[in-house]
């Protein structure tokens, strides 16, 4: 046997990843501290005020990180799905479901605070603008996920089922986005234009990055966290969980 | 030989669906009914000035056809589950694909064709112009077999599921935005003298995309269901 390299697949297996993903919670909830509180200090501090925006533009470094893992969250949900669909892996399954709720929260807090700065900058809370639309179909495609997940009772097929679902939207995602952006594009006069982005100062790039990384340990730190809850209730007939400190206590 | 084979499973598919929708004419007709009294709220609560009427009529009657169809979508499979004839259909040796586009096929001749016949008529109380009914059927004609077929897919994923006519809604309405979007689109572009062909060709596009993927992520959907 080969003892260089790590045998991955070992970890494909709940009973081996459940130990792992707690041996890795702590560490990504240390890097989301540390970037989270890098990326606020530069957002709050260091950043300077925007000329046309003040400092409302500053909602920034939270709108765009969650935007981003909204979306990134869904395409690594359904590259789950998929494994699972076609390798018939059950921790796959797991992860997809995992990920679920945390990508729907990215979603809506992405339209949630897009409202808030939406209001004083345009003027109003909400406007039909590609991005937004999409970004609200997006969260429905989530919601339409965790519903049908919920609704099947016996979780290998809600797994699959979810998969399907999953993979359905994934293709149908960059369809959205285009027919929204071109149903836009006939409507509306640029009276809000989104694209348009300003040149945008050296700090506040950073202060994005950094807290898209914050968003970014925050979800797999969530995502391990959740997967491990799932795990222990799936699997609490077999052995080896109630061999386990916590269950056993 | 085996081609005709298909072809013939396919061609009975469909009689046998149309056949017993034929026993059970109520079925079809309720979905009729609430598009049609769904269009007509639509005037009674926005009020009866042409000028807006002519503006939403596209968009109106797009979106009850969207509801009608979702709301026939559970007949699709949810009777042949329960009685069993699903699960043969599968164990059958014709694949189990061509059976469900011969399922869908039917499903589109007995709501999205009458709906498609049906908007025009619709479409007057709305004072659409002549051509741009004739843009609507077209459009409708191209748009509605892709709800069918997107429909077929949720249809199957929530076979035997808690509360499945709710949640297909949840999962298939969101899919059915692009569909919505130029087929609406089409009417609107013919009204304002665009003209209605570029969102007819992506209508198409949508139509060749869903009848490849379509029936097989359906197959997919069914055999987990049937598990």
């Amino acid at each position: 046997m080969n003892n260089r390299l790590i045998n991955w697949f070992r970890y494909a297996s709940p009973q081996t990843f459940y130990p792992l993903a707690g041996k890795m919670i702590p560490w990504f909830w240390a890097l989301t501290a540390v970037f989270g509180i890098a990326g606020l200090y530069i957002g709050f501090f260091a950043a300077p005020t925007d000329a046309q925006q003040g400092e409302g533009y500053r909602i920034i470094f939270i709108h765009v990180p969650a935007s981003w893992m909204s979306m990134f969250i869904y395409l690594v949900m359904a590259f789950w799905a998929a494994l699972g669909l076609g390798f018939n892996t059950r921790l796959s399954g797991m992860m997809a479901s995992a990920l679920a709720p945390t990508g729907a929260l990215m979603a809506f807090l992405s339209l949630w605070t897009g409202a808030l700065w939406g209001k004083p900058m345009w003027g109003t809370w909400w406007v039909w603008d590609a991005r937004l639309t999409s970004e609200l179909i997006l969260f429905f495609l989530y919601l339409g996920f965790i519903a049908l997940q919920s609704a099947i009772d016996e979780p290998r097929r809600a797994d699959k089922a979810g998969a399907v679902l999953a993979l359905v939207g994934v293709i149908n995602i960059p369809i959205i986005y285009f027919s929204v952006k071109w149903w836009n594009t006939l409507h509306q006069g640029a009276s809000v234009s989104l694209t348009r982005s300003p040149s945008m100062a050296q700090a506040m790039l950073w202060g994005m990055l950094l807290m898209a990384l914050a968003f970014w340990m925050y979800s797999i730190a969530v995502a391990l966290a959740r997967v491990r809850a799932i795990i222990l209730e799936r699997e609490r007939h077999a052995g080896w969980v109630e061999e386990l400190r916590e269950v056993r206590q | 030989m085996a081609e005709t084979n298909i072809l013939t499973a396919l061609g009975g598919i469909v009689r046998r669906d149309l056949l017993l929708a034929a026993r059970r004419k109520s079925d079809v007709l309720t979905t009729l009914f609430f598009f049609v009294i769904v269009v007509s709220l639509f005037p009674l609560g926005i009020g009866p000035e042409m000028d807006m009427l002519r503006k939403i009529a596209p968009g109106v009657l797009w979106v009850a056809a969207l509801l009608a169809t979702m709301l026939s979508l559970n007949r699709l499979f949810a009777a042949d589950y329960a009685d069993g004839a699903l699960e043969q259909m599968a164990l059958s040796a014709v694949p189990l694909g061509v059976l469900v586009t011969g399922k869908v096929i039917a499903h589109w001749l007995l709501s999205g064709l009458p709906l498609t016949l049906l908007a025009p008529v619709l479409g007057l109380q709305f004072d659409l112009a002549p051509a741009s009914l004739a843009v609507l059927v077209v459009a409708l004609a191209i748009g509605t077999p892709v709800l069918s077929l997107i429909g077929a897919i949720g249809a199957a994923l929530t076979l035997g599921v808690r509360g499945g006519g709710v949640l297909v809604s949840l999962l298939v309405l969101p899919l059915y935005v692009p569909v919505l979007i130029f087929g609406a689109g089409a009417v609107e572009a013919d009204i304002t003298g665009l003209g209605a062909a570029a969102h007819l060709s992506l209508l198409a596009a949508f139509l060749a995309l869903a009848a490849f993927f379509g029936p097989w992520a359906t197959t997919v959907a069914l055999r987990i269901a049937l598990e």
